[in-house]
């Protein structure tokens, strides 16, 4: 039967993998009923030292204590055991069952031939009663909401013991809402008697919800202590190592000019059901467009089509008053098109192409890096160095493929590509996702540059600060339409979270 | 970073021959069944054919189809096609060579020996591109239809050869030999050495490796087709039509295929035959994957490959166990570098293992 973990301590835990030092001499406390958020950039050791936790690494160096007794956690099943639980930042779960069905999946049945429902829903009842946690154990997962699907991925936990539980990011896919009623969650969880360690690097999440933090960088714990004894600026610093400010847009007179322009734009989404429906936008030089909405409203639909990555079914889209929809991505990308895509590392990027070949992605074909088909490898060289030096990407070599550098880097490759080619509109999709701080800071000011030179700029994200603080105007996407355009400075929080939600005073759609 | 790039290269090396050695030590089981003494049946599979002339010679008879199999492999599965399909586009690349050598007016063999090359490169360019643009337009699964295609490619080149196609004096003399007539000698490609089959299709096929090289990594179609190859959603974010690179992909695997037809036609057989191919599309797809999928990396890996046929061959008169046997190793051996592929290409493996070296004796996880 799992332990009641009564207090748990890290005492100088230390991790080497090939080439670096990924925990470096920790020591952590932590309390029953405590909160404690686990703060740093990519790479500072976070995912380590909870994967060291959750019995899937052995430390080289320290031990970890529950309840005063040294222990060995050499297996997740060894961890479960114990009472640690782990909500991973994608969900284990599977889709076509139900929720009781999911969790039975992890829980001891006595019989061989069936699932004791009973005893299943029992527990479920009994831990959402316990915890408050709302939720239909005979629905289907699919059916879920990502908000709810995450409630389920807690009562599992739960189910099994669990005492203490670990949330690697587990505000990335909420709604501003749901992440609110998360934090609720949270804290009456622990009122409860649940131990939780919160990773995130989204501080005004960490203060509203934790009452301990630890922030580590470089693999060493440089603070250990009370949530409320520094402001969200000091713990940025703390984590950065230097003090970080986001850029935030400065006033611009908007320019009347449209340069992208889409025209009741209808499109398909893979599961061939409605992605995109009627939908109307136009983007003007020199300004950034937000477009905020909960991820799976059609987003990353509307960017392919765009982009000519996705057949538009129904309506135009022009560029310069030419119209582009259905063209081939290249000739979308010779009228002056760039495009920032959500998944850096399969799309932006081909991972295991080098630097240099994927700076050229998309002009490896221009004359002056390629003479009668044969690649100009000197030239191509000579600018993928410039590239990254002005772009301050970190890597060995040129040489080095894109997979083995960190997000930031990766996502650096692309904007240096993209915005050295010059093009009329830039298309953002959630650009800043999974990076830390210094590299989100770096790709603001790159945005920010991009339309201070008349770049017409789409910024897709699901980060109302990102969103306020870029933006000119925001736009609100749902269920494939935009239900409404809000100056940015005029935006509120509250009411860009209600119509992410689809609540809208008019309940229907702007023209 | 020097050093770092050669303790990664030794690694790869290291981790490649450990599998080749298991995948050996397993065919010593299969010697042992087979009431052999494993240890004479692998010296003189590896030794015997580099003792004569003899031997190297066919070694490097051998190492020529395979190699130009390979190359077409490396295209193909470096586009990111798995052609299993060698076998027919040699066949169909032979056919489209024998009609130019046998039927079409004579001429001079600098003339026609490139008009033979090139007809089998697109006999063969057409049987993959069959696959190609089934695979590229209707989304059918290139493993099946290859593999399907094999048994069509065969079918046919057994009818024609015949039929249609059989020597004349074979139906005359009632003899009835599957097989075509002779090809007139002035187009056989040229003895590098008296007395041995050894012929320039090897040089030939270097050659071509250093080609595919140069057309792979340094021209912009290369480019296309490995950025299809690895990852087909950047290559259309790139604005590469991807379709038409899987296509041109195949087209190049069955041309190259198909020119081992010729080579085989034009220099060893001098006539087309029943079994013409010996394989060669099938073992090209383990030189092309022992080569590292890279045309430089294939040349090495044919003269060993071919090594181990001449051997296998060699071998089976020493130790009185059938050739057959080294089909099984070439088996064992596939699965041996596909699996060590795993610890070169995926990170936490890799750790694992370099932890088996560096982890000190004193420390256990499960102390106390």
């Amino acid at each position: 039967m799992s332990l009641d973990i009564q207090n748990l301590e890290f005492r100088s835990i230390s991790k080497r993998f090939p080439g670096v030092l990924a925990c470096d001499n920790v020591n952590l406390k932590l309390r029953k009923g405590e909160i404690l958020a686990l703060l740093g950039e990519n790479g500072a050791g976070k995912t380590t030292l909870m994967n060291i936790l959750y019995g899937l690494y052995q430390p080289d160096e320290g031990e970890i204590l529950i309840n005063g007794r040294q222990v060995s956690i050499d297996s997740p099943q060894k961890a479960g055991e114990m009472g640690i639980g782990m909500v991973h930042q994608h969900f284990m779960l599977v889709p076509n069952l139900t929720v009781k069905e999911n969790v039975a999946l992890c829980m001891y049945n006595d019989s061989f031939f069936e699932l004791d429902h009973k005893a299943v829903n029992a527990k479920i009842r009994e831990i959402s009663e316990r915890h408050t946690i709302k939720i239909d154990p005979d629905s289907y997962i699919w059916k879920l909401s990502v908000g709810e699907q995450q409630r389920v991925e807690l009562i599992k936990s739960l189910s099994l013991g669990a005492n203490l539980l670990i949330l690697d990011e587990p505000t990335a896919v909420l709604t501003p809402q749901e992440t609110e009623e998360l934090i609720n969650l949270l804290k009456e969880m622990a009122a409860g008697g649940c131990s939780i360690i919160f990773i995130s690097h989204k501080l005004n999440e960490v203060k509203a919800v934790s009452n301990l933090i630890a922030v580590l960088r470089d693999g060493r714990l440089v603070y250990h202590g009370n949530t409320n004894d520094h402001s969200t600026d000091e713990l940025a610093t703390l984590m950065a190592g230097r003090s970080i400010s986001l850029p935030v847009a400065k006033e611009k007179q908007p320019s009347d000019e449209i340069v992208l322009e889409l025209q009741n734009v209808s499109a398909m989404s893979d599961r061939d059901t409605p992605a995109l429906n009627k939908l109307n936008l136009s983007i003007h030089r020199g300004e950034i467009l937000g477009l905020a909405g909960v991820s799976g409203n059609g987003q990353t639909e509307l960017a392919e089509v765009i982009n000519g990555l996705r057949e538009v079914t129904e309506g135009k889209i022009l560029l310069d008053n030419e119209e582009i929809s259905n063209r081939s991505p290249q000739k979308i990308i010779n009228k002056g098109m760039g495009y920032i895509p959500a998944d850096r590392l399969h799309e932006g990027t081909v991972s295991s192409f080098s630097v240099k070949e994927n700076i050229i992605l998309k002009d490896y074909a221009n004359p002056s890096f390629s003479k009668a088909t044969f690649l100009l490898n000197k030239t191509i060289s000579d600018y993928s160095e410039e590239l990254v030096s002005k772009f301050n990407i970190k890597t060995p070599g040129i040489e080095t493929t894109c997979a083995s550098l960190s997000g930031g880097n990766i996502q650096k490759v692309i904007l240096s590509r993209e915005i050295t080619r010059n093009p009329k509109v830039l298309v953002a999709v959630y650009p800043t996702r999974g990076l830390d701080l210094g590299a989100a800071e770096f790709v603001h000011s790159k945005l920010l540059e991009a339309r201070d030179n008349d770049k017409a700029v789409l910024l897709v994200s699901e980060e109302l600060e990102e969103l306020m603080n870029l933006s000119d105007r925001i736009a609100v996407i749902y269920e494939g339409k935009i239900l409404k355009i809000i100056p940015a400075k005029e935006a509120e929080k509250s009411e860009l979270g209600l119509l992410m939600a689809g609540v809208h005073n008019e309940a229907q759609a702007i023209q | 970073m020097k050093h770092k790039q050669f303790s990664s290269l030794a690694f790869n090396i290291g981790i490649t021959a450990f599998s080749l050695f298991i995948a050996l030590l397993i065919g010593a089981v299969l010697f042992m069944i087979a009431g052999a003494n494993p240890f004479t049946a692998y010296a003189v599979m590896f030794t015997a054919p580099l003792q004569d002339v003899f031997g190297i010679t066919e070694m490097f008879v051998r190492a020529a189809p395979l190699l130009l199999v390979a190359l077409g492999i490396s295209i193909s599965f470096r586009s990111g096609i798995l052609n299993i399909g060698g076998e027919g586009q040699i066949l169909i690349g032979a056919i489209f060579g024998l009609v130019v050598a046998l039927y079409f007016p004579k001429m001079h063999w600098s003339l026609m020996i490139p008009l033979v090359f090139l007809a089998s490169f697109l006999g063969g360019a057409l049987w993959g591109g069959i696959a190609g643009w089934m695979k590229a337009y209707l989304n059918v699964n290139e493993i099946l239809s290859t593999v399907m295609l094999n048994y069509v490619a065969i079918q046919i080149y057994n009818f024609l050869i015949r039929g249609p196609m059989m020597d004349k004096n074979e139906v005359v003399y009632g003899t009835g030999a599957s097989q075509t007539a002779r090809i007139a000698r002035e187009y056989w490609l040229t003895k590098l050495i008296p007395g041995a089959r050894m012929h320039t299709g090897m040089i030939f096929a270097v050659v071509m490796a250093v080609i595919v090289f140069f057309f792979l990594w340094k021209t912009i179609y290369g480019y296309r087709m490995r950025a299809v190859g690895v990852e087909v959603k950047a290559a259309r974010y790139a604005g590469i039509n991807t379709k038409w690179y899987l296509l041109l992909a195949m087209i190049f695997a069955g041309g190259f295929a198909g020119l081992a037809g010729s080579v085989e036609v034009l220099g060893v057989h001098h006539m087309g035959l029943e079994s013409i191919s010996a394989g060669y599309g099938f073992s090209g797809i383990v030189v092309a994957l022992f080569g590292g999928l890279h045309p430089l990396g294939a040349i090495p890996a044919s003269i060993v490959f071919g090594l181990l046929i001449v051997g296998a061959d060699m071998m089976q008169r020493a130790v009185q166990v059938p050739a057959y046997i080294i089909l099984a190793i070439q088996g064992l051996i596939i699965l041996a570098i596909v699996s060590s592929n795993v610890f070169i290409t995926k990170k936490s493996m890799k750790v694992k293992v370099l932890n088996l070296f560096r982890k000190p004796a004193g420390r256990s996880p499960h102390a106390q």
